[in-house]
């Protein structure tokens, strides 16, 4: 069949088009096959309602067997009661209840034929027997389907009952199928249908295949046949097998733990980097790091706010808006408080703090005190799914490789630059570095505004996973500093290692601890860490230590 | 931290102005307690008449008062900047709080004699061991000592032998604060969850909403504040104190001339704690509710400010700074809510920027230099 029947119905409509597309022949066969269509639908119907037994069946096989393109939509009329019978005109109709009535459109759908009160219309007798019938017929009706989607959902759909679908058609369907995933679902509805065959060769056959599908309900007819199988050898093997499989499933689970657990460590890393920056650098304690964070995640916002018809583009500016505005506030922070509190590493504390006081205060006042909606675009959104078992969120994936790129291009910065030359000097020894000509102030603005500039792209990614309102620093503020401080101040490798081991603890814990719990114990485990190593996991070293 | 050393040396310890001055605090203070006392007892109507609304603030500001005393000690004489001490002032008032549910007995929304309403809410069946003797006020004065207290040995103990000070000190005591409070939000915990403890009824028989019972309150905390104000100024004048001030200004060479700098410390900030506990025993029936929203790290860091504010190193600027900045809160959350956060964020910067020494700092520049004159 070419052309659908609407189209058709269309056609014979619209005169013009018409005679200019009369002259094929295929026209002319399709548009016999309507005028039987209809005819023959009737009659089946006719069959369907009036017929007894047998009778009833063979008119539903014989309507899947018409090819129309509506044959499903018919069936799952049938099916789900949306068609219905008029009993004044005895016709079958598509019913749709509107207050007290029915408003009732033909078979085709084509004509409007009113809307009739309630209880002039009957629903079509459908026995269970003949419910199920339907269902296989619908799911092989799909399983014809050109679009490998709907063929792989109406192959999902048999998976409970494998035995709808005849062995030929099964066969039939592996030998043409080209899609490696539908393939892949038809052998393991293959292997379903053979675990359930009379034959312990067969029932063998079938756990081969299972053996690689982790899904639950193929554990669990692996399971049920290492418990029930009437045959030794097949229960000795599917009872390895589901020992297998369980191994298996435990193995994806933890690797399921690892990946949740570096996705908090990568925000932890992210939050905290700026923080190792000039804490390690400068000894400066930037209490104001969370509120910069927050200000980051609002310059995602922002941006969304500018080009609201392009989200993805908008994301990815935001990154250097947000590193630039952050940064800037950064210097501005350093040039007016901070340089005349060096030394004072306590007062820094809580001169910082009244900076965050005041930066908080300005969102609420100046923006909302309420969140900000900050949408995800489409590329963010999504899972990779790895198997049945396993699938990771495509955001946390990514915001772990953002993660990571930063941290690649801060150590290429402060290794391989000239600016990041003279913060290291300045870091290790600053008098030192002042007498071989290194401008000392001008570079603790700098890495200050670094430091500010890496909390905004911080920000940025966090927007993408929490909400983004006046308090959003405040609760990464504790955090980040047990990150540096568990990691050892002024040690990039020491800041990422310490995050992610943070991380990946705090979720570990959490399945048999609570996530309150666990973070409760993740604190004390620090507070006790520092007691032992009160420099952290990799203590900065050099003469400069001593005089902080 | 051998560069602030300099600037802080020269800090209280004049022996007879810090006299004069103490004197001058501690009948200030006795004023202030008869006086409120007496002006409540005044017709309304007269212009002297301190309303029963005031006398509860005042008496929750000198609750505060007193913790700023406490984080004062460790703070300015000793060095060691605490961002946790609400979490002992929330301890103290937790243990409080406890004995005032179990004051309610059978008046509670369900009625029942042996449990607190949020146990019974969460279908517990009898009192976890925990609470075992909250029903004794004398035990529970014990604990309002001693769990604060025991919390800031243990605490103490490790960090000040594995020498952890400075900034890393300051900030695992904000870890503890926060721990604790992530804690006292589980329910789990048993001591109300989210929503702590509250409806309170009595103490030791006295109704808390009476008005009597509220100025008792007052002056307890007045009283309380004058002692814990003169223990403290009797230990700074003693030879311990001498060397508390010595380990602030010069841990290492304090530790060489042979004074055990750990012991000191331990036995300050101990000392210390157990005033908060105290404030916060004091604060609970004043307020009439305790929750985890106590442990806040934000709060230990408003309780710096206070003392930054009023002086540090000097105990009656604390005290100011504690009255003083918390009235200005309420006066601005009642004026400009928008304005307290700036203000509060302002005075941070200005305070550390350009008053070191805050308020008392400020007088005892004016008096310096008159007397120079």
């Amino acid at each position: 069949m070419s052309l659908t029947f609407h189209a058709l119905q269309r056609l014979i409509r619209a005169a013009s088009l018409l005679t200019l597309l009369a002259a094929t022949c295929s026209i002319q066969t399709a548009r016999a096959d309507v005028q039987t269509g209809i005819d023959e639908l009737d009659a089946l119907f006719t069959q369907f309602v009036e017929g007894k037994g047998t009778q009833r069946t063979e008119a539903l096989d014989a309507l899947a067997a018409l090819g129309r393109e509506d044959t499903r939509e018919l069936l799952n009329g049938i099916l789900e009661g949306d068609l219905m019978l008029h009993k004044e005109t005895d016709t079958i109709v598509w019913a749709t209840a509107q207050g007290r009535e029915y408003t009732m459109l033909s078979l085709d759908k084509q004509t409007d034929l009113g809307s009739d009160r309630k209880r002039r219309l009957s629903r079509l007798k459908v026995t269970n027997q003949l419910r199920g019938h339907l269902r296989s017929l619908i799911a092989s009706l799909g399983l014809r389907s050109d679009d490998p989607v709907e063929r792989l959902a109406a192959i999902d759909a048999l998976m409970e009952s494998p035995e709808d679908l005849p062995d030929d058609t099964l066969q039939d369907m592996l030998a043409n199928e080209t899609d490696s995933k539908v393939s892949d679902a038809l052998l393991s509805l293959q292997a379903r249908k053979l675990a359930s065959s009379a034959q312990p060769e067969e029932r063998l056959q079938a756990l081969a295949t299972l053996s690689d599908d982790l899904s639950n309900d193929s554990r669990s007819l692996v399971q049920n046949m290492a418990e029930n199988d009437e045959d030794e050898n097949v229960m000795t093997l599917a009872a390895q097998i589901a020992r297998d499989q369980a191994a298996k499933v435990r193995l994806y689970a933890k690797a399921e733990t690892v990946f949740f657990g570096l996705s908090l460590g990568s925000v932890l890393v992210l939050a905290a980097i700026g923080l190792a920056i000039s804490f390690g650098v400068m000894g400066v304690i930037n209490m104001a790091h969370g509120e910069l964070i927050m200000l980051g995640a609002y310059c995602t916002w922002a941006m969304q706010q500018l080009m609201p018809n392009n989200l993805g583009l908008s994301l990815l500016l935001s990154i250097p808006v947000a590193f630039l505005f952050t940064g800037m506030i950064g210097i501005l922070i350093e040039r007016s408080v901070i340089r005349f509190l060096y030394g004072r590493p306590l007062e820094t504390l809580l001169a910082t703090f009244g900076i965050s006081l005041i930066l908080q205060q300005l969102v609420r006042t100046f923006i909302s005190s309420q969140n900000v909606p900050v949408a995800n675009p489409a590329f963010m959104s999504g899972v990779l799914e790895v198997n049945s078992v396993l699938s990771l969120t495509l955001n946390r994936l990514y915001i772990l490789a953002f993660c990571l790129i930063v941290f690649a291009m801060l150590l290429v910065l402060l290794k391989r630059s000239r600016f990041g030359l003279e913060v290291r000097a300045v870091s290790q020894n600053r008098a030192m570095a002042r007498a071989m000509g290194v401008p000392s102030a001008r570079i603790d603005s700098l890495t200050f505004g670094l430091g500010a500039g890496i909390a905004g792209i911080a920000g940025v990614a966090l927007s993408q996973l929490t909400n983004v309102g006046p308090n959003l620093g405040q609760a990464y503020i504790v955090d980040s500093f047990m990150v540096v401080v568990f990691g050892g101040v002024g040690n990039l490798w020491g800041t990422l290692i310490s995050g992610m081991t943070l991380g990946i603890a705090n979720k570990l814990m959490e399945p048999w601890a609570g996530a309150i719990l666990a973070k409760i114990l993740v604190l004390v485990f620090l507070i006790m860490f520092i007691q032992k190593r009160p420099r952290g996991l990799f203590p900065q070293r050099g003469r400069a230590v001593e005089a902080h | 931290m051998s560069e602030t050393s300099t600037t802080e040396q020269t800090t209280g310890i004049r022996p007879q102005r810090s006299r004069m001055s103490s004197i001058l605090f501690i009948l200030t203070l006795i004023a202030l307690i008869i006086g409120v006392s007496v002006c409540n007892k005044l017709p309304a109507e007269h212009p002297l008449y301190v309303s029963n609304y005031m006398v509860t603030l005042l008496g929750k500001y000198l609750t505060y008062a007193i913790l700023a005393v406490a984080v004062d000690l460790v703070w300015g004489y000793l060095g060691i900047l605490s961002l946790g001490h609400a979490a002992f002032f929330a301890l103290g008032g937790y243990v409080m709080g406890m004995h005032l549910m179990r004051q309610i007995g059978d008046r509670g929304v369900y009625g029942n004699p042996d449990l607190p309403d949020f146990m019974v809410f969460l279908n517990w069946t009898e009192l976890p061991w925990y609470w075992l003797g909250s029903d004794h006020f004398a035990f529970t004065a014990l604990m309002i000592l001693l769990v604060p207290g025991l919390l800031a040995f243990l605490f103490g103990w490790f960090a000040f032998r594995s020498r952890v000070n400075g900034v890393y000190l300051s900030i695992i005591t904000q870890a503890l604060t926060y721990a604790l409070m992530l804690a006292f939000f589980r329910n789990e915990m048993g001591f109300g969850g989210n929503n702590g403890l509250t409806d309170f009824r009595e103490l030791l028989g006295f109704d808390l909403r009476s008005d009597d019972v509220r100025l008792g309150l007052f002056i307890a905390s007045g009283v309380a504040l004058l002692l814990v104000y003169l223990l403290c100024d009797s230990i700074l004048r003693s030879r311990l104190g001498k060397v508390a001030i010595a380990i602030r200004d010069a841990e290492d060479r304090t530790r060489f001339i042979g004074y055990r700098v750990e012991s000191v410390k331990l036995a300050l900030f101990t000392l210390s704690a157990m005033i908060a506990g105290i404030a916060g025993a004091l604060y609970v029936p004043q307020v009439g509710i305790i929750n985890p929203g106590e442990f806040a790290p934000l709060n230990s860091i408003e309780v710096v400010v206070w003392v930054a504010i009023g002086g540090r190193g000097t105990l009656y600027g604390a005290v100011l700074g504690a009255l003083g900045v918390n009235y200005a809160k309420t006066w601005f959350t009642g004026a400009f809510p928008e304005a307290w956060l700036f203000a509060l964020g302002l005075l941070f910067v200005v305070v550390t920027l350009l008053l070191p020494r805050g308020v008392a700092g400020l007088l005892k520049f004016k008096r310096s230099s008159k007397a120079a004159s």
